[in-house]
């Protein structure tokens, strides 16, 4: 492989143009079909019983009664999934939480399952399932899990990254640090320092198509899997080796996905489905419903943080600091390190130190949701930097543009930067009306910035010449919000053809070389990256194939505009071959036209934001509308600008529930209160206003046209730049997230002295 | 439980089944007559992605019974289309990028229907509280709400 992906400037035809959607029509005829839409002759209904205890041992669990029941056809336990993970602590815990073993950790996790003929049938059968539970004291908040007088929920768990093993177990699995220079020394320097605490409470990522799947396993130990997914190789993986196959037994197709956000790249329900399936020797339907998804799945950490930041009377940071608390769930994680990482990942700092703590809780598993852990990091970093923007006296568009990171910056989590787009999207927002537009009584304005690492990873791509002229390209990244279209349009670019003549599939895990999953902004990155490779090496071929017929050297013939074109005076009477024209007679000059690409897509090129909203506040109650957003992104290249635009307002609109209203609410028994799209509001249409939306290019040096992810930062500002209109419309530092009407109103009376 | 005889009327086909007492009119649909583009987003009636419309009225399919729907006009996201000819909504949908994942589509498309059928003039407030009770998680609804607009403004036209 020869493979160049760094940046080399070019005019594009195809990118950057708005063509329909592939998968489009399909999409508004009810014909896609997605986790729930598929079923196999004979299929059974898989069920899963859940613990209504937020911390139980379970002394036993009686499934006679079940088994009998009539139309029941499989009942599995923890004793069904034996443990094969060989000391692979991580898989250990996806095992666990798929079924519990000794305790269950949280309200709703699973510990039985049946499959039966039919869904009342299964239902039924669930009942008759006795579990015999040993009741334990329950910790569901991320600060009272770190004291001493916590349950613990793990006995395995001694803190790691301490100097010294601590004596006893506690729910703070993991310290991590990060940062550079002398916070100490840089406190010192400061003429203003603002210090603040603030929380924010866990949310779902929301996807509207619960977790579903049809699992298939034969007696001769193959077997297949239909699964709404982020990652089928990587689910194949998990669950190939939780099951004890060879994942090349196991065939895993990605449905049409509903949704996902982060939260469809762990397994649940799908190692469950197979075990059921094999123990009846029939297909096995499971279909989570939406209270199981909010107590079962998801969500992403509630948060508690504290933030120092000095400055200059110049208005030049001097030190920053944040000691980040996550919870995990029950299982140790790395989301506290991801906000430690990317608190400060905006700023130009000398002097900066983050502590990041990973904290049980019987909640459950926390599950990465777009941007991972950042959104909370970033509102508790850009709170705090409104304030002392404010103490130092400038206005805070100038204070962030006076402290930006720049390409050459050492970054807060170490990496120096390239070239990067904080600085742009802050002089765009502060030149953009929405900035100069008045506000009435009541109303304040916000703005923030937001950081996302993006991912590259593991890829692999096929590219296929029909001998009609065209091109049927298999990816292995799904397709989470469109990116059929902008792969399409990467390999019409590079063949020089018609973007109506390409048809993007995603692959099964039979059929293409493993891929990553669609996480970290990387689909539309690492797969065009992969596509272009493709394509470039079917052009290889196409060359090679008019040199053949015209009987000259390969060398001397070059692909233009999908053109193979014999280059030099000699040749002056030959005419150009098309890419058609050349596929019509591959048949005689040596069969199937094809380029394929395995490839690791490095240099993901990270990813800045700047948000401005405009709120209203009723200080009588506490109540907010949201009567301006606009996002400002850097895209590095907009391949379709249409779905980059809406993956900048779908963050913006997530954010905006998460700031405003969305939360798990508990009880004090440690059970969910709120496990419904009724109790658990997500923002609907007449909540919002129009998301307007800008979309910088600065092209990422490691990508051939410059892409960069495009999924993931949008949901990093809202959080803060909502607080920060929320606080200058009330009048009141807003420090704990969600901002729902009785919190502000709390605050504004404790500020007024109510 | 003995199942329940139901002829009904579903996109200007007849149809008739056999149900179940306490089946939804969702779960016929989707498990019974393979018509599964209304989608179960929530079993609640909260999501709106398995709205239909029954007898002219806009209803979550989840909360209407199988048994229900005897003697009644069914309209499907399966029925909107003409052949191979997409309604305009169909087609703004997709001009404007009004669906990422598309879960939510075939929901929005029947309440954005059942919405200009009342009101073929809608405001973007109108639209906006027409569509509240659709969940969509992907696009923020700018999209949505513009191509509702934009059908709004073609159909007026035809």
């Amino acid at each position: 492989m020869n493979f160049d992906p760094r940046f080399a400037g070019r005019n594009f035809t195809s990118v950057g143009t708005r063509p329909i959607r592939p998968d489009g029509v399909d999409k508004v005829t009810g014909r896609a079909r997605y986790g729930a839409d598929f079923n196999m002759a004979g299929q059974l209904v898989g069920r899963v019983l859940r613990s209504p205890h937020a911390h139980a041992t379970i002394r036993k669990i009686d499934t006679s009664k079940a088994e009998k029941l009539a139309g029941v056809k499989a009942v599995i336990t923890a004793a069904d999934l034996p443990d094969l993970t060989d000391g692979d602590a991580a898989m250990y815990d996806i095992l666990d939480n798929c079924m519990a073993r000794k305790k269950a950790l949280y309200d709703g996790h699973a510990v039985a399952a049946v499959a039966a003929v039919d869904a009342r049938t299964a239902r039924q059968a669930l009942k008759l399932i006795e579990v015999d539970y040993e009741v334990l004291p329950h910790v569901t908040d991320v600060d009272e899990a770190m004291k001493h007088s916590a349950p613990v929920l793990n006995d395995a768990i001694f803190t790691e990254g301490l100097e010294e093993k601590p004596a006893k177990p506690s729910n703070v699995a993991k310290r991590t640090q990060y940062g550079h220079g002398d916070v100490h020394q840089g406190f010192g320097q400061a003429d203003f320092v603002v210090e603040r605490s603030f929380k924010t409470e866990q949310t779902h990522q929301g996807y509207i198509e619960p977790h579903a799947c049809v699992a298939n396993v034969s007696s001769d130990g193959t077997a297949d899997l239909w699964v709404c997914t982020q990652g089928h190789f990587v689910y194949r993986q998990h669950c190939a080796q939780l099951l004890g196959m060879e994942a090349s037994k196991l065939r895993v197709t990605s449905s049409e996905i509903g949704g996902g956000f982060g939260g469809k790249t762990h397994v649940w329900a799908e190692p469950v489905a197979l075990a059921l399936s094999r123990k009846a020797g029939r297909p096995v339907k499971l279909v989570m419903t939406r209270d199981e998804v909010f107590r079962a799945s998801g969500p992403t950490s509630a948060t508690s943080i504290d933030v120092r930041i000095g400055a200059r009377k110049d208005g030049t940071i001097t030190a920053a600091e944040a000691t980040l608390r996550y919870s995990c769930g029950p299982y140790a994680g790395m989301w506290a390190e991801l906000g430690a990482m990317t608190a400060f990942a905006c700023y130009r700092l000398e002097n900066v130190k983050t502590v990041g703590y990973e904290v049980l809780v019987n909640r459950p598993k926390t599950a990465a949701y777009r941007a991972p852990s950042a959104p909370m990091a970033a509102f508790a970093v850009e709170s705090a930097v409104d304030e002392l923007a404010k103490e130092v006296g400038m206005d805070p568009v100038e204070f962030r543009i006076r402290n930006a990171a720049r390409e050459g910056t050492r970054s807060s989590y170490g990496p120096v930067y390239g070239p990067i787009g904080i600085g742009p999207t802050l002089e765009a927002a502060k030149n953009h009306p929405h900035m100069k537009a008045p506000l009435g009584k009541n109303q304040g304005r916000g703005m923030a910035c937001g950081f996302w690492f993006n991912f590259g990873g593991q890829t692999c791509t096929d590219l296929n010449i029909g001998m009609d002229g065209s091109v049927s390209l298999a990816v292995g990244t799904v397709d989470v919000g469109g990116s059929r279209a902008s792969l399409s349009l990467v390999a019409a670019e590079e063949l020089g053809i018609a973007y109506e003549h390409v048809k993007a599939v995603v692959a099964d895990t039979s059929s293409l070389g493993y891929n990553d999953m669609t996480d970290g902004s990387r689909g539309t990155f690492s797969s065009s990256m992969a596509t272009i490779s493709a394509a470039r090496n079917a052009i290889k071929i196409l060359r090679e194939r008019a040199a053949q017929t015209w009987d000259i050297p390969v060398e001397d013939v070059v692909w233009e505009k999908g053109h193979a074109i014999a280059k030099g005076e000699k040749y002056g009477n030959l005419a150009a071959l098309s890419l058609k024209e050349i596929a019509a007679k591959s048949g005689t000059t040596g069969g199937p036209i094809a380029g394929h690409s395995e490839l690791v897509a490095d240099g993901a090129g990270v990813s800045f934001a700047t948000h401005i909203c405009d709120i209203e506040v009723d200080p009588e109650t506490g109540a907010t509308r949201v009567l301006r957003y606009t996002v400002v992104q850097d895209a590095g290249k907009a391949v379709h600008p249409t779905y980059v635009e809406g993956q900048y307002q779908g963050g913006a609109a997530q954010g905006i529930g998460w700031a405003l209203n969305e939360e798990y609410i508990y009880g004090k028994d440690g059970r969910l209160q709120n496990p419904g799209f009724l109790d658990y509001r997500i923002p609907v249409c007449s909540d919002l206003p129009m998301i307007d939306t800008q979309i910088l290019e600065i092209p990422n040096p490691n990508h051939p046209y410059g892409v960069r992810g495009v999924g993931e930062t949008s949901i990093v500002p809202p959080l803060a730049a909502i607080a920060n209109a929320v606080s200058n419309a009330a009048g009141v530092r807003m420090t704990h997230i969600p901002m729902s009407p009785p919190r502000i109103l709390a605050a504004i009376e404790a500020e007024r002295g109510d | 439980m003995a199942g329940v005889a139901v002829s009904t009327t579903i996109n200007g086909d007849n149809f008739e089944y056999l149900c179940q007492p306490d089946e939804t009119l969702l779960d016929v649909l989707r498990d019974r007559l393979g018509l599964t583009g209304a989608k179960e987003g929530c079993g609640t009636g909260d999501c709106g992605a398995c709205s239909i419309i029954l007898d002219d009225r806009l209803v979550c399919s989840c909360l209407v019974l199988g048994a229900e729907a005897e003697g009644r006009r069914v309209e499907t996201i399966e029925g909107m289309a003409h052949g191979d000819t997409l309604h305009p909504l169909q087609q703004k949908f997709l001009e404007h990028a009004a669906l990422q994942c598309g879960i939510c589509t075939p929901g929005f498309l029947i309440a954005a229907k059942d919405l200009l059928a009342k009101n073929p003039d809608p405001t973007e407030e109108e639209i906006r509280f027409g569509l509240a009770g659709n969940l969509c998680r992907c696009t923020g609804y700018d999209k949505i709400v513009r191509a509702v607009q934009d059908a709004a403004n073609v159909m007026k036209g035809a």
